[in-house]
């Protein structure tokens, strides 16, 4: 591979390119070997620890039902997150200002503001109902948080993405003769959803990621805390953390994939406006700066 | 009104959490500058390494993180960073670590979209004069990639300061970690939110409006 920062390497440089790959190889493999030596030391590559692996058990009692837990509580989030940041990022586009300012001034305030404050709120909050049982109370603390902080980055992702669209596409609809709202639901709306998938499942991550909060602070029974009691009944801290993270990368690669997948084929898509929004940088917190998530307007058919 | 507020040390707590921002905020710079070399360096098995760290720990929680540097690396594997009888000061170094290791990939992607920003031809012109690939990243691409840079870090580091609360889950005592105690023990949920929230708001606001204003002048008009 070559850059615009270095030439295609003739003789010396691929000597010393290879000076380069054996020097940073040793230290690699100097810290791979400390590492390993380290696991040994305090008896964590014991076969005993990582068996459990390659059983039904830990996978069914423990493993399995977290992760459920985990993905039904980034599904509700973004399902009831979804609408109300369209809402709202619609609200902020508004011709009047008596909707555009207090809409703008919710979604600045909840993206502010850190996810598990907003969690540490809806759990006591929820603790003072009757009608909410102390089972499901974590889940629906967690939901909530992640609810409230995930629309308002969503109405951003909303915002950017009826933004992106080619300015002919209200024109016309105006040309036409229909109403603001009328342009909004029935061509602006239905574009800009195309535009914003890969945002939206690259929000997804940072959801899946989030409810690991509540299996720390909340009591909430997700992937995190099922290692937790996965551990101590196995007494594999180590080996344990290790699975439990090699499925939450796994689970947010495939998403990830799955957006960057979306991206291109809509990019590459002959139909619609061709306005794609980019899943910005695979899975960063600070989505949506508007403007940000890079939108190619007007590159039509 | 605010008599609640009596017997809670709240700017000892909003404190800890501005010195984890700042602190794992000169970490992560740095390590995220030397992982964004490793990303555009010419040597394979560097190039490889980036990326692997990069999307290794940007899947990861930062929880996840972060409660494993307690219970992995210190209660397992016995680091104690220095501080070995003060569980307060271990605690609040390995959140440093932890938020320091993860925030580094946000900060490599962001460096390295900048590289990104520098057009060809400067580099091309430092080459054309003879600069080696470390003259030309130091001298000509670096200094350009970070002015133009200076907006995405600004929002890495909004997220930092938001993501130190999950260090309430080891138990520093920050914002998060007495928000929580105060909630438990008083009357006034709605205002005690309303208090941390605000605090959050003061800290982000004004690094988000300072940082975007010198982001702007620093700005390489193109």
């Amino acid at each position: 591979m070559t850059s615009v920062l270095y030439d295609a390497p003739g003789p010396r440089a691929k000597r010393r390119n290879i000076i380069y790959t054996v020097a940073f190889l040793v230290l690699l493999v100097l810290g791979i070997w400390w590492a390993m030596g380290e696991m040994s030391d305090k008896g964590q590559l014991e076969w005993s620890l990582w068996k459990p692996f390659t059983e039904a058990e830990a996978w069914t009692t423990y493993l399995l039902p977290g992760l459920g837990n985990t993905m039904k509580a980034a599904a509700l989030a973004m399902i009831i997150a979804l609408p109300l940041g369209a809402i709202f990022g619609i609200a902020r586009l508004s011709d009047h200002r008596w909707i555009r300012v207090p809409a703008g001034t919710v979604v600045e305030f909840f993206r502010a503001i850190p996810v598990l404050i907003l969690m540490f709120f809806a759990n006591e909050l929820y603790a003072g109902f009757d009608g909410i049982s102390s089972d499901v109370r974590p889940l629906y603390a967690v939901v909530t948080g992640l609810v409230l902080y995930n629309a308002s980055v969503l109405a951003e992702v909303v915002r950017a993405g009826i933004l992106s669209l080619p300015k002919g596409q209200s024109e016309a609809a105006k040309a036409i003769g229909l109403r603001k709202g009328q342009t909004m639901t029935s061509v602006l709306l239905p574009q800009s959803v195309t535009a914003m998938l890969p945002a939206l499942v690259s929000q997804l991550v940072v959801i899946v990621k989030d409810t690991a909060l509540g299996g720390a602070l909340l009591a909430y029974t997700e992937l995190l805390s099922a290692q937790g009691t996965l551990a101590a009944n196995y007494a594999n801290t180590i080996p344990s953390f290790i699975v439990v993270a090699l499925i939450f990368i796994i689970v947010n690669l495939i998403l990830t994939t799955f957006a960057s997948w979306l991206e291109g084929r809509l990019r590459r898509a002959k139909r619609g406006t061709g306005a794609v929004l980019a899943a910005p940088g695979g899975a960063e917190e600070p989505v949506a700066e508007p403007g940000l998530g890079k939108t190619d307007d007007g590159r039509g058919a | 009104m605010f008599d609640f507020l009596e017997g809670y040390d709240l700017l000892g707590a909003f404190w800890m959490t501005v010195k984890l921002t700042v602190l794992s905020g000169i970490g992560s710079l740095v390590l995220g500058t030397v992982l964004a070399g490793m990303r555009v360096s010419p040597v394979p098995l560097m190039r490889g390494f980036g990326t692997v760290y990069v999307n290794v720990v940007r899947n990861i929680p930062l929880t996840v993180i972060i409660v494993f540097s307690s219970v992995g690396l210190a209660d397992v594997f016995g680091m104690t960073l220095g501080a070995a009888d003060d569980f307060d000061a271990l605690a609040f170094r390995l959140a440093i670590l932890g938020l320091s290791a993860y925030t580094a990939a946000f900060v490599c992607e962001a460096v390295r979209s900048g590289i990104n920003t520098v057009p060809v031809g400067q580099a091309e012109a430092a080459r054309a004069i003879g600069l080696s690939f470390t003259q030309v990243l130091m001298t000509i691409v670096l200094p350009q990639a970070f002015r133009s840079v200076i907006a995405p870090l600004t929002n890495v580091l909004i997220a930092l300061t938001k993501n130190t609360t999950v260090a309430a889950a080891i138990g520093v005592a920050e914002a998060a970690l007495l928000m929580k105690e105060m909630i438990e023990n008083e009357a006034q949920l709605f205002l005690i939110t309303a208090v941390f929230a605000f605090g959050f708001v003061v800290l982000t606001l004004p690094t988000g409006l300072i940082l975007g204003w010198v982001g702007k002048r620093m700005a390489v008009k193109r």
